[in-house]
């Protein structure tokens, strides 16, 4: 593992291909790659939803309320899954919800891994005053419940899809800064750091051409799954009112609203959730495959 | 033994300060006056508003605010609710039990099935009932459990009207005073006919959604734990003294395999509460969840203040005292730290 990446010429490890080992191992999973796929399709949905959605997602069909999908009976290929209790149709708002599900993941996943690097890196290579502080106070973020402290985020900045990110990023910083300092003390004792201290290399280049790279695996493994679990927790908010607020199709929010139609439209409560289970089971499955892939001592199965 | 536990409790000493001081500094960001929720819309007259500060402790400075709140919070004292004027602590306690009752079933739930799924799984590695297995574990890990409630409310309440909807018992055809807070303890120490059978109708739904991800995670954590465990050499030793297959996987894998697992159920306090805030919103179960949303939405922030500080308490006291019998079940862990 322990490849000193400062002495290659461009920072990469002289092993052959190494993306192409990667997907060998990482195809060698099958659910991993079906994962993949379908999250590629979702992703897709996404990112083409203004030429592919039939509506706009706040376009509301005053003759069409709750309109049922295709294969019910009085449903039409006009809204394909039919529409919500305003004539919205579902079809379209989900496009448009898989485009803010991804984008909260995403964005959440970004942040949390750069905060996180840099967090823990620098406890990792700081005095043990500066650890201790940083360390305590993850530990400090990790004793609330998760989803306790993002509503009590969310209660005090207020409802909306911006501070949605902010408390799912404050809930899920800890486990990258945790991740990144505990491998980097790990790597910090190795011969090749040592070596590289005594040839003279500069803190920060250590910190970030030196030992990171030999954090990444762990690290990107934790990143794929992190962006399942953003979703589902950005979702959860949503759907207590306390994420991204009406109109905005947000799969959560949009299962909150359609509470009132248990009874007498089932597709309205069905296909939101549906989606949000569709995505974070296929962003599991590829996440279990690159663990595999990525690091075979953390195989665990 | 003793010193070890206390070293572990006084650690988790600061935690609690910074604790009360981020729910202090939180709940006065929020924008908006507390008394202004107290007086509502109306507006009072500025003596009665002053009088009004002057009880909620506003008109002190800041620093001596926080100081009284420490104090109070020491003394067990966690503020009024701005609602219902009752003490914090008081409502949070009546409503807990509900709350743990709920938690309790659940894990038992998740654990009666999911340990024997994954030892099964394991032993009968690549069978078909592993595949399926680890598939639906995939499918529950990933559930969102709002949703999972609320399809199973449309199916099996709804349509085949096996379960009720909402709520802990049938409160028109029954009712008792709260003895334990305990609803299937109380219907029981009631004498009433069906009310038992009603109060467990009610659990079956929130116990089942609550207990799904854990569910998947116990199977798979058993799963993977016995396969680790099964090609120890203790194992081996003990098939190749004879032992019927039976005894080899449940006495002598089993029992070892379940460390971890054990762990993992001790540790999970956390996100069962966050998932009894969820699944007690759906299924208006009044325990400790539901009324912290609830808080949110009527502006009670002492409620919420408290809310917050009572539960980051407990999971983290549950959780050291699961660390410490960790430590007591397995002397490497104590004397390694």
């Amino acid at each position: 593992m322990a490849h000193d990446a400062s002495l290659s010429p461009n920072g990469v490890p002289e092993v052959e291909h190494p993306l192409r080992q990667l997907w060998a191992s990482f195809s060698e999973n099958k659910g991993a790659v079906f994962g993949l796929f379908i999250l590629c399709g979702v992703a897709f949905l996404a990112i083409f939803a203004d030429f592919l959605a039939p509506h706009g997602p706040l376009e509301q069909f005053r003759d069409a309320v709750r309109a049922p999908p295709v294969w019910e009976e009085g449903g039409s290929w006009r809204f394909i899954l039919g529409t919500d209790g305003l004539g919205r149709d579902m079809l379209s708002r989900l496009m448009y919800g898989a485009r803010v599900s991804l984008f909260i993941g995403l964005v959440v996943m970004a942040v949390s891994f750069v905060v996180g690097v840099l967090l823990g890196l620098v406890a990792a290579f700081s005095s043990p005053m500066v650890d201790t502080i940083i360390s305590r106070s993850m530990d400090l973020i990790m004793a609330v419940p998760g989803l306790v402290l993002a509503i009590l985020i969310v209660a005090v900045l207020g409802p909306s899809l911006t501070n949605t990110v902010v408390a799912v990023t404050v809930v899920f910083l800890p486990r990258y800064v945790r991740l990144v300092r505990a491998s980097a003390m790990a790597e910090l004792s190795k011969d090749y750091v040592i070596a590289a201290k005594v040839i003279g290399v500069k803190k920060l280049r250590l910190m970030f051409s030196t030992v990171l790279p030999n954090c990444l695996a762990p690290l990107i493994v934790q990143s794929a799954l992190g962006v399942s679990e953003a979703i589902l927790e950005a979702a959860a908010l949503g759907f207590l009112g306390l994420g991204a607020q009406p109109p905005v199709p947000e799969w959560g929010a949009m299962l909150a609203d359609a509470r009132e139609f248990i009874r007498s439209d089932p597709w309205i409560v069905t296909l939101p959730g549906l989606a949000i289970l569709i995505t974070v089971i296929s962003i599991n499955l590829m996440g279990d495959g690159l663990r595999d892939a990525l690091d075979p001592k953390m195989r665990r199965s | 033994m003793l010193i070890h536990f206390l070293k572990r409790l006084a650690l988790t000493i600061p935690t609690f300060f910074a604790l009360m001081f981020i729910t202090f500094i939180a709940i006065r960001l929020v924008p908006g006056d507390p008394v202004e929720v107290r007086v509502g819309e109306r507006g009072i007259s500025p003596e009665r508003l002053a009088q009004f500060r002057a009880e909620l402790g506003l008109d002190q400075p800041v620093w001596k605010q926080f100081l009284d709140y420490v104090w109070g919070i020491l003394h067990g004292d966690f503020g009024k609710s701005l609602v219902t004027n009752e003490k914090v602590m008081t409502e949070f306690f009546t409503l807990f039990p509900a709350t743990i009752e709920l938690s309790f079933a659940a894990m038992m739930f998740a654990t009666i099935i999911g340990i024997p799924a994954g030892a099964i799984a394991a032993v009968k590695r690549g069978s078909r009932f592993d595949q399926t297995l680890m598939g639906l574990s995939v499918a529950g890990f990933s559930m969102p459990i709002f949703w999972w409630g609320l399809l199973l409310i449309m199916l099996v309440a709804e349509r085949l009207h096996l379960t009720p909807v909402s709520g802990r018992i049938d409160l028109i055809k029954f009712y008792f005073e709260p003895v334990t807070g305990f609803m299937l303890i109380d219907a029981l120490l009631s004498d009433q006919k069906g009310a038992f059978k009603d109060a467990l109708h009610h659990l079956i739904l929130p116990m089942i959604v609550l207990g799904t991800v854990p569910l998947a995670v116990i199977a798979r954590m058993t799963r993977s734990s016995m396969l680790e465990v099964l090609s120890e050499d203790y194992v081996r030793t003990a098939r190749a003294k004879g032992l019927s297959p039976a005894r080899v996987i449940g006495l002598h894998a089993l029992r070892n395999a379940l460390i971890p697992v054990v762990t993992v159920i001790g540790l999970s306090v956390g996100s069962l509460m966050a998932g009894a805030v969820l699944t007690e919103t759906i299924f208006s179960w009044p325990g400790v969840g539901k009324w912290l949303i609830e808080a949110i939405g009527r502006r009670d922030y002492p409620a919420l203040q408290g809310g917050v500080m009572l539960i980051s308490a407990i999971v983290i006291l549950v959780n050291l005292g699961v660390d410490v019998l960790y430590g007591v079940i397995n002397p490497r862990i104590r004397h390694g730290a």
